[in-house]
């Protein structure tokens, strides 16, 4: 397989490449651009970040779980390709003066996301630098140089990376689905194949449990797949399209939901990650399982030209088990417009770049002090993101009481019986679930719940 | 001028641009080896049957070694000899190496690693303290106890007492910069290898003895390692130990580094401690007896384990004057990692539980802990009698005679605006049913030096070349803490020359022989005037020379400025040292320092063990949600007593990067082993550091301004590990805010994660 890529402005051909390599390998082995550092090799300490560049997007992305399949007709920048008119980024220069690095490691990691988010717009440094972990400073050094740099500098390699994109025909020529159709039409002559979009998982399979992932292919270039598009009573999303950008529309019509995208992972991950590779992953958790499932989402799945549609909550039969059939895939996901009163609520150990321990979903309607609709949905408290359908039977007719909360207290172990695991005991994840509803119903009334959002 | 200069770190535009160079950016000869480690997958067993052809059959793989291929000695310990670099028959954890895989890449080794066919016969693991206490599993015959004046007594005649246990959990190093080596051997029986280690002597002492070697025979180069913390000191010997034996044998470079999940598996970490104390006091809030008893959770092997216990008895008063103390500590020998160096090195688990104590105190009575803290501090220097006889001491004996935490004290009370906050918050939680505030202010003493007294010494090579320019060579390593730039600033001040004519080099044991672990903090303090005393002996030597040369008195040869001053004659320093080469001045020395006036008894428990204190004071405010647990730090300030600073920004970085990962070890950082012993929070997806929202919004920092009453280098202070424990503050704060539950004590334990401190705030509300 043949893969051509821009790296650093020099165009990359691979005549045999091996497309599951991952990037990071590529560069320090291969190419000696030693600067992208391995910290965790699994994604979660942003030493190996890395800009990757198309027509319309600049994403900074963990190299150590990005395939070379998945940068073929992208354009690659690294910490040493960085600099501007040959002289360091404003950036690379606010770290100095502002003593933001000091044993140096995370540093070219932290720089590249510093300059992704500039060039992004993105202003908010703590979500910028969620994926990128420093263990030295304490971090307010490196806030204060991004501070300094906040001028936003478009350095003239965006421009050279993208022209030379197109003059180079840098396109794509790598045998890959280039649309739905084309998924559909492989996966019925081969169904085995598996399907790669995001590798956000699929990585670590490759990276910390050698599995030979055969035969596969990467979807990323199916772009019919990566829109939201308004229909008439509901929103379709595209199986392909990133939790980033997911989050960016989110946020428009549910920012608790927005909100919780934002936690649901670094931007590193966010921009790899699919809701197809989400949903179809089917973890227990998940974070977007559950708040679809509490706005009513339903999926379509797709195979050869015939398509059907279930409830979310009915594709999850049991733990890694998902109703999919050989030879099908998740194309499309819709989600009921009427889900503004969604609010979603995740506990983890740490509230960024962190699994959830809980994750609770609340879409509940109440109309003349009457609970008139009432979906309620969890992650980490089942074997599979799941409805909490005793508690919801118990509040849709009631009114929008203390008394009709407390009603539910002795139900929630009719829905779930809580594993303990390293995340949170059992009694904790109970506790917390129910915790949930009174948290809903005193934000109702109009008290801060949420610990971030009081400032000192 | 250089000197109190906040200059960047020394490599900081290396940094930034990627070109800083770590072991693994090494580049490599075409035939290099990369070795990988193959795990047992118990706790405690016997290998009954080890079948590796699936290894050596798959792709890439070159050879695997085996305890019985060892050439010599088959240790990695630092002194205690009970660490096999590959086990021989039995296996005491989850993650001790057995075999070594050599493959022509990193990931063909780790492949391969994962294939050894091990059969073992298991036998139950001694995993937690209790089981360790009822199995007898120590190091050491029995507990190790230090007193002083009668605590028994004391506790037992106080108005009041109370009793209660803290557990403190572990922690893992999460230096960014996982543990690496590469050997390449030389003709005629040498070796030269680079390490990520804190040790290089160790490394090169431990090598030859593996090799059956002369350590005259082995270089150890270190540049600088991506992040220590103490988990490099004693835990970077194995792959460093591994690669040299490899190299030999097969007469190829060989390098090995852990990937993150390895390095979590296989490498020590901090020790959890349970301690139980008991304390009389009186209604006032002063403590008449106090008695603490540590528990100590070691791991597999004894490794610093005593030192580190030891510290932590020895920090077991914090700043407080106790006149009955009684400190017994237990060194438990577990079926899990080994325990290790980790910054502050017991001394953050000895203090905490004496901080608890006071909050406990202060609970008991409804004081303000601040109220309880100030009644029981040592007298600061200043207010001392100059009688003798009323000289304070510790419970080990040692005169507190540098204490200065009262005036730190009221002045962060006055910068925090302690009182009035602590008011605002009581207010505001009143009006809050949900959230509540917390607040807390704590102290931090630590002493400074090796408790192993013969530790405290260092050397330096200083070459000055006939330009005028320096090249420094001493036996501290860089592992992001900046030590390189404040020596060279040192070395600059010296000479009176510019920081652009020094060059700092990798820590080298060819230049410096016999170092120490750069550890306990002492790494400037030791290297910073062992550096002086050789750049002195070649300014006195040039001073003799040009005075006489001039004709002027020796007194009067100035150097400052770049320049030279020898009475009325004034020269640029590079003509000055060109002068002197061309009369035969001698421009290269070596320097020798030892820290004066210390001694210890450590079976005893008394004597001098450390040369001075450090100090510190730290506030800082939480918000918590009781239906949670979920909270989140709002404000710190800290005020760090880093003596007459070397470099100001230097030294505040130490502090405010101590701080967090101090919080961090309080509250996210949790260690969760199963049943059977096996680590489950194995990376940075299930172990959690604080990430960059985690910092709080509020973040002051400021150095008190107090110069080293000892005669230290330019009067500074070590500043490594003693601002890691102002993280004390952000737990305090957290069971503060758990204490508005209700009317019981929180007897928050660490790490304060979210779970914690809902089942607190439960205790808090409902009782046990």
């Amino acid at each position: 397989m043949n893969i051509r890529f821009l790296l650093n402005g020099e165009t990359i051909t691979l005549e045999k490449a091996r497309p599951e390599e991952t990037l990071l390998d590529l560069l320090r082995e291969d190419r000696g651009l030693c600067g992208t550092k391995e910290g965790c090799n699994e994604g979660d300490c942003g030493a190996c970040t890395v800009i990757v560049i198309d027509e319309n997007s600049v994403k900074p992305l963990n190299a150590c779980i990005l395939l070379l399949g998945q940068v073929h007709g992208k354009a690659v920048r690294t910490i040493e390709g960085v600099g501007v008119d040959g002289k360091l980024h404003p950036i690379q220069d606010a770290i100095i003066k502002n003593h933001g690095s000091q044993c140096g490691f995370c540093t070219p990691g932290i720089i590249m996301s510093l300059v992704a988010a500039q060039m992004n717009n993105e202003k908010d440094h703590d979500v910028a630098l969620a994926g990128n972990l420093c263990r030295c400073t304490g971090y307010a050094p490196i806030i204060r140089a991004a501070e300094v740099a906040q001028q936003v500098v478009l350095p003239e390699w965006l421009i050279f990376d993208r022209e030379k994109l197109v003059s180079c025909a840098i396109l794509p020529s790598l045998e890959q689905p280039k649309s739905s159709d084309d998924i559909a039409a492989l996966l019925v002559k081969s169904p085995k194949t598996r399907l790669i979009a995001g590798a956000t998982d699929i990585g670590l399979w490759l990276t910390k449990e050698f599995r030979d992932i055969s035969p596969f292919t990467f979807l990323n270039q199916a772009n019919d797949l990566t829109k939201i598009e308004e229909m008439e009573v509901d929103y379709k999303i595209g199986a392909m399209v990133n939790i980033e950008d997911l989050r960016l529309w989110a946020a428009s019509v549910s920012p608790s939901y927005g909100e919780l995208l934002r936690r649901y992972a670094s931007i590193q991950i966010r921009y790899a990650a699919t809701i197809g590779g989400n949903i179809a992953n089917g973890s227990p958790i998940g974070d977007n399982p559950p708040a679809l499932i509490a706005a009513g989402a339903r999926i379509e799945l797709r195979c050869g030209e015939s398509r059907r549609t279930l409830p979310l909550e009915a594709f999850f039969i049991e733990y890694g088990k998902q109703d999919l059939r050989d030879g099908e895939f998740l194309e499309s996901i819709f989600v009921p417009k009427d889900f503004e009163n969604l609010c979603c609520y995740k506990i983890s150990k740490r509230f960024d770049q962190d699994i959830s321990a809980v994750c609770g979903c609340f879409n509940i309607l109440v109309q003349e002090d009457r609970i008139v609709k009432a979906r309620v949905a969890f992650g980490g408290m089942a074997a599979t993101p799941k409805r909490a359908t005793h508690i919801e039977e118990a509040l849709i007719g009631r009114d929008w009481s203390l008394a009709t909360i407390q009603s539910c207290e002795n139900l929630w172990d009719k829905d779930f019986t809580p594993l303990s695991d390293i995340r949170a005991s059992s009694a904790y994840r109970l506790k917390t679930a129910q915790n949930l509803l009174w948290r809903y119903y005193r934000e109702s009334l109009g008290e801060t719940c949420n610990v971030l959002e009081v400032s000192a | 001028m250089t000197i109190g200069s906040p200059l960047p770190h020394e490599a900081a535009s290396l940094h930034v641009t990627g070109r800083a160079r770590y072991v693994d950016d090494q580049p490599l000869p075409e035939n290099a080896l990369h070795l990988a480690f193959g795990l047992s997958k118990v706790a405690r067993g016997r290998i009954v049957k080890m079948d590796l052809s699936e290894v050596l059959n798959s792709t890439g793989v070159f050879g695997v070694l085996t305890a019985n291929d060892l050439p010599y000695e088959n240790d990695t310990s630092p002194g205690a000899k009970d660490e096999p670099l590959l086990a021989e028959t039995d296996v005491y954890y989850v993650g001790q190496p057995v075999f070594l895989v050599m493959a022509n890449s990193h990931l063909a080794a780790r492949k391969a690693a994962q294939k050894g066919k091990l059969e073992y016969e298991t036998y139950p693991p001694v995993l937690t303290i209790q089981e360790a206490l009822d199995a007898e599993s120590r190091f050491e015959e029995g507990p190790r106890i230090y007193q002083k004046g009668d605590a028994e007594t004391a506790i037992s005649v106080s108005d009041r007492k109370l009793s209660g246990v803290l557990i403190t959990g572990g922690q893992e190093h999460f230096y960014l910069e996982g543990q690496a080596a590469l050997a390449i051997p030389s003709e005629d029986e040498e070796i030269t290898v680079h390490s990520s280690t804190q040790h290089p002597s160790e490394v090169q002492h431990k090598v030859a003895d593996a090799l059956g070697f002369g350590m005259h025979q082995v270089r150890v180069e270190v540049r600088r390692m991506g992040g220590g913390f103490g988990g490099k000191e004693s835990q970077a010997n194995g792959l460093a130990i591994a690669c040299a034996v490899a190299a030999i044998m097969t007469g190829r470079p060989c390098k090995m580094r852990y990937d993150r999940d390895d390095d979590f598996i296989i490498t020590g970490k901090r020790h959890e401690f349970k301690i139980e104390y008991e304390v009389g006091f009186d209604e006032t809030g002063k403590i008449n007896g106090l008695s603490f008893i540590h528990y100590v959770r070691c791991g597999w092997s004894q490794d610093l384990s005593i030192p580190v216990s030891d510290r932590a008895m020895l920090h077991a008063d914090n700043a407080y004057n106790l006149a009955h103390c009684r400190i017994e500590s237990h060194r438990l020998r577990t079926n899990i990692q080994s325990a290790t160096a980790f910054r502050g090195f017991g001394g953050p688990q000895g203090m905490l539980g004496m901080e608890r104590v006071i909050d406990h105190i202060a609970h008991d009575l409804t004081l303000d802990p601040l109220i309880v803290r100030q009644r029981n501090y040592y007298t600061d220097a200043k207010d001392l009698k100059p009688n003798f006889k009323d000289m304070q001491t510790t419970p080990y004996g040692m005169k507190v005679k540098d204490f200065v935490l009262n005036a730190m004290t009221d002045e962060i009370v006055k910068t925090s605006d302690y009182y009035k906050r602590r008011k605002d918050i009581e207010a505001w939680n009143l009006n809050n049913s949900i959230l509540k505030r917390g607040i807390a202010l704590t102290p931090v003493k630590f002493g400074i030096s090796f408790t192993l007294t013969h530790l405290n010494q260092a050397g330096a090579l200083v070459n000055l070349y006939q330009d005028g320019t320096v090249r420094l060579n001493h036996g501290g390593t860089e592992m992001g803490q900046g030590l390189f730039q404040k020596i060279a600033q040192v070395a600059a001040k010296s000479f009176g020359i510019n920081l652009a004519s020094v060059k700092i080099t990798a820590t080298d044991t060819d230049k410096v022989p016999n170092t120490s672990a750069t550890a306990a903090s002492s790494g400037s303090d030791l290297n910073g005037m062992a550096v002086k005393i050789a750049c002195e002996t070649i300014c006195d030597r040039m001073s003799g020379f040009l005075a006489e040369y001039y004709q002027e008195k020796i007194t009067s040869v100035r150097f400052e400025g770049g320049l030279v001053q020898i009475g009325k004659h004034e020269i640029s320093f590079p003509d000055a040292v060109q002068l002197c080469y061309q009369n035969r001045v001698s421009l290269s020395a070596t320097g020798f320092y030892k820290t004066p006036d210390i001694f210890w008894d450590r079976i005893k428990g008394h004597g001098r063990p450390f040369f001075y204190f450090a100090h510190g004071v730290s506030v800082s405010e939480v918000v918590i949600d009781t239906l949670t647990g979920e909270n989140r730090l709002l404000r710190t300030d800290l005020l760090h007593d880093a003596g007459a600073s070397l470099n100001s920004a230097i030294d505040v970085g130490q502090v405010e990067g101590a701080y967090v990962q101090g919080v961090g070890w309080l509250t996210t950082e949790e260690l969760v082993w199963d049943n059977a012993g096996k680590l489950m929070t194995h990376a940075p997806s299930t172990y959690k550091i604080p990430a960059f929202s985690d910092r709080p919004d509020i973040f002051n920092v400021a150095l008190w301004d107090n110069e080293n009453s000892e005669e230290t280098i330019y009067r500074s202070k070590a500043v490594g590990e003693p601002p890691f424990m102002l993280g004390f503050s952000a737990f305090l704060a957290l069971s503060h805010a758990a204490s508005f539950c209700g009317k019981n004590y929180p007897e928050l334990n660490t790490p304060a994660t979210h779970e914690r401190l809902f089942w607190a705030c439960d205790r808090v509300k409902h009782g046990d």
